[in-house]
């Protein structure tokens, strides 16, 4: 079987487990049930020959029901297609199974999706912060999460505060001043 | 503070009175002066390399910019063994206390030069990660402004941490125990 006949006969394979699918540009998206994905991961691996998982993400969809969104990009190196599943998780259960054992690559991108969407991972073996530190009190890629960041302090270990924005990420003015007075940390209090 | 220039340290030698054995081999100066003329010109640095900022520092380390030029060429990786702390490069809040740490585990005098605009002011980084200039934690003794510097910039930096050394009151303010006790004794 060569690689586009696979993809044209996925919508077959996965059959009812499909919420939806999407086709755009020969990308091949599939919207599967949370409770599913240990089983179709495995299906993909073991007989789909998707054996290399390139990445897992998160989204953020704020105000919309369910909230986040789990995206598992797959690639399989003898056919060398891609597949894309994901999975919708909503804020009041906000945990997806693992998929740590079937790629083991999918340990660390686990522990970045909880570190930073706060999203865990049930049967993952060390789900541990892996960007911040135990103890930071936030997920700083969830919306409603200022880019500036919240003031927190955790003794001995690490603190922060909020940067200065003054109107943008940085935004500085034209102007004949000198580089000194245009910094936006220079025109406002910190 | 003295202000005045005439008080300042002076590295002019005065003549020695004619004595063919040791002619040549006498200098006469204060003793600030020599003190910050021996600290000035081997300082070695601490290389805290953060980010890009740490590729010009090693650019400037080797053999076209050559710090060795100005006596700074001893990195030294253990804290211990250092005088200047070269902070080059993007002071993430998770590296601040480690940054703190190693500042507080170089022995007496040191200084700071925060290299690059991460490390003055968290430069472009405006965000919840990244510390927003190293002089929140330590006391900043050269700016350098760039993104990152070049290797000329650098070694100005540390040319003006030199003219600095060269105008401190190393053995009255540093010494102050002993200058005590030789005031007692006479």
């Amino acid at each position: 079987m060569t690689g586009p006949e696979l993809l044209a006969s996925l919508s077959h394979l996965f059959g009812a487990k499909i919420r939806e699918k999407k086709e755009f540009r020969g990308e091949t998206s599939f919207v599967i049930d949370p409770g599913d994905i240990r089983e179709v991961a495995k299906f993909c691996r073991e007989d789909l020959s998707f054996d290399y998982l390139l990445d897992i993400s998160s989204v953020d969809h704020f105000g919309e029901e369910p909230r986040f969104e789990v995206v598992y990009e797959l690639y399989s190196m003898t056919l060398a297609i891609h597949l894309r599943l994901k999975v919708r998780v909503s804020e009041d259960n906000p945990a997806v199974d693992t998929v740590s054992d079937i790629w083991p690559t999918a340990n660390w991108h686990e522990r970045e999706i909880w570190d930073m969407m706060g999203l865990r991972f049930t049967g993952h073996p060390d789900l541990r912060r892996i960007l911040m530190w135990e103890g930071y009190p936030y997920f700083p890629l969830r919306k409603e999460f200022p880019l500036e960041g919240l003031p927190s302090d955790m003794p001995d270990v690490a603190f922060t505060s909020a940067a200065p924005m003054e109107g943008g990420p940085f935004v500085t003015q034209p102007s004949t001043a000198t580089t000194k007075d245009r910094e936006p940390r220079a025109r406002g209090p910190i | 503070m003295p202000t005045s220039a005439e008080s300042r340290p002076s590295t002019q030698t005065l003549p020695a009175a004619y004595d063919s054995k040791i002619e040549g081999n006498v200098i006469f100066t204060q003793l600030d002066a020599a003190m910050n003329w021996m600290r000035k010109n081997s300082l070695w640095p601490m290389p805290m390399g953060l980010a890009c900022c740490a590729i010009e520092l090693m650019a400037t380390a080797s053999a076209r910019f050559d710090i060795a030029r100005f006596g700074a060429e001893v990195m030294r990786f253990s804290p211990r063994q250092c005088d200047v702390m070269i902070v080059a490069g993007t002071v993430t809040y998770k590296m601040a206390l480690a940054v703190k740490r190693i500042y507080d585990q170089m022995p007496e005098p040191k200084w700071v030069i925060a290299m690059g605009a991460c490390a003055s002011s968290g430069g472009m980084y405006r965000s919840y990660a990244v510390l927003q200039g190293i002089d929140q934690l330590l006391p900043v003794d050269v700016y350098i402004s760039g993104c990152p510097p070049r290797p000329e910039a650098l070694i100005a930096g540390l040319m003006k941490l030199q003219d600095k050394i060269a105008g401190e009151r190393s053995f009255t303010s540093q010494k102050r125990g002993l200058v005590d006790k030789i005031e007692s004794l006479v």
